[in-house]
């Protein structure tokens, strides 16, 4: 059996970037493979018929291929245990990065979505106090630790990811602030932290590339936000 | 049975709660003993599971030795890893077999109950595609489980755990959204009578029809007129 790796994916999709950060993490070889979420191929479609997103993973001849960010970084942890440990051992510590990470998709992109993108009026203030709020939650968690799982990147803080280098350039698209240093400085400071790790650094999009490659995004974001304020 | 007393197991629990009954069905097959206390959810919230679950404040939490786990699927993965001896193991070994076992119950937690609740509190063109919406879910899960005997395969487990709960409200779906289970998805229906042959299931699943009761009870609350 191949074990070769294939990831599907956009360099900007920060849910993308938290399984490329795993597999260099681990030091899995990987091949890369850009998907264009605004013109799906077919590729795409057939490996990720339910959901029809990113990030989709291809191990060897392993099929149906492995869809859904949480359970890609818990099965390379799984299938991988020579690499380095993504999650924590203890029982209670891992039930609280599983809880963590829903959450991070939860109740802080959710709102911080529609915060983002919605048009005024459209529950977009509410969003943005709902964001913050549960931004302030997941701070908590830091507790005085230089990453959520410890003293070195762990699964949530690849969970987390999207909030210390995504974010910025989302606020700056869409011009709505959520996170900043006055209100939420643990966050703001983690966010540096991680995205200075040397390991990190290797799959951290340039900023400016990341603009320039959503440009023409924003209409797709901003239907997603509308629908979701509306559910 | 392993000495779940010695364990200090508590469930916070909630009667018709289908998350939560995912939990005692884990435990129960699992023979860990744990105390259930129900709560109030309609009324004033108590102490203890605010305490416990301060995010959310829902049901299911489990509280061992003290300590809060919070969310269904996270709870039935806490047993899994504090508890390897207790037999039967409802994830497989196999790291592949386990990733497809996580990503099917959580289709089933992105869908099943969501969509319901859309089908029976809304109307006209909600309701529509909200059934829509619940056929085309129904009909993924009955492809996925094919001529198997459960999700996994042969064995009882994780998958079947998170969605034999949600059996209990298909019957008010269906009395909602205008379809029939059994007709549309014969697999489902004959792996769901498999299901209620354990014990466990059989036990603790809510009667189809105190469901809909249940349902009616909340759409006076709501104010929903059908």
């Amino acid at each position: 059996m191949s074990d070769a790796v294939e990831l599907i994916g956009t360099f900007t999709c920060p849910i993308v970037h938290r399984v490329e950060v795993a597999l260099r993490l681990k030091g899995i070889p990987y091949e890369f493979i850009e998907e264009d979420l605004g013109n799906k191929s077919e590729l795409l479609l057939k490996h990720n018929p339910i959901h029809k997103k990113v990030p989709v993973l291809l191990h060897g001849d392993r099929r149906p291929a492995l869809c859904e960010s949480f359970v890609i970084l818990e099965y390379l942890d799984e299938a991988f245990p020579q690499g380095l440990a993504l999650m924590p051992t203890d029982p209670l510590d891992r039930a609280m990065a599983r809880f963590w990470a829903r959450f991070i998709d939860e109740k802080c992109w959710g709102p911080a979505w529609v915060a983002l993108w919605a048009a005024e009026g459209e529950g977009k203030e509410a969003a943005a106090r709902e964001a913050k709020a549960n931004l302030a939650l997941l701070e908590g968690q830091l507790g005085g630790k230089r990453f959520f799982g410890g003293d070195r990147v762990g699964f949530l803080d690849l969970v987390a990811s999207g909030f210390a280098h995504w974010l910025g350039v989302y606020e700056e698209m869409g011009g709505t602030r959520l996170l900043a240093e006055d209100g939420h400085p643990a966050l703001w400071r983690w966010a540096r932290e991680y995205a200075a790790d040397a390991t990190v650094r290797q799959c951290l999009p340039d900023r400016e590339a990341l603009l320039a490659a959503m440009a023409t995004s924003k209409d797709r974001f901003v239907s997603a936000a509308t629908a979701m304020a509306r559910k | 049975m392993v000495a779940g007393e010695e364990k200090g197991l508590v469930l916070l629990d909630f009667w018709v709660s289908p998350f939560a009954q995912r939990c005692r069905i884990a435990l129960a097959e699992k023979g860990l003993a744990c105390e259930s206390v129900e709560q109030e959810l309609l009324g004033d919230k108590g102490e203890l599971l605010l305490r416990s679950n301060p995010v959310h404040k829902k049901v299911p939490v489990l509280l061992h030795a003290g300590r809060a786990v919070c969310e269904s699927l996270v709870i039935l993965e806490y047993i899994e890893d504090a508890f390897p001896e207790a037999m039967p193991r409802l994830l497989p070994a196999d790291p592949y077999a386990r990733a497809h076992a996580r990503f099917w119950a959580d289709y089933v937690d992105k869908t099943v109950y969501g969509i319901g609740t859309r089908l029976w509190k809304l109307k006209g063109e909600g309701r529509a595609a909200a059934r829509a919406e619940m056929l085309e879910t129904l009909r993924t899960l009955e492809a996925e489980l094919g001529g198997k005997a459960f999700f996994a395969g042969e064995a009882f487990g994780f998958v079947d755990v998170a969605l034999i709960p949600l059996t209990s409200w298909f019957y008010s779906y269906e009395e909602h959204g205008g379809f029939s289970v059994q007709e549309e998805f014969p697999r489902l229906a004959e792996w769901a009578r498999r299901c209620g042959e354990r014990e466990s299931v059989a036990k603790i699943l809510t009667k189809p029809e105190d469901v809909l009761d249940f349902i009616g009870l909340l759409k006076k609350c709501y104010g929903i007129v059908e």
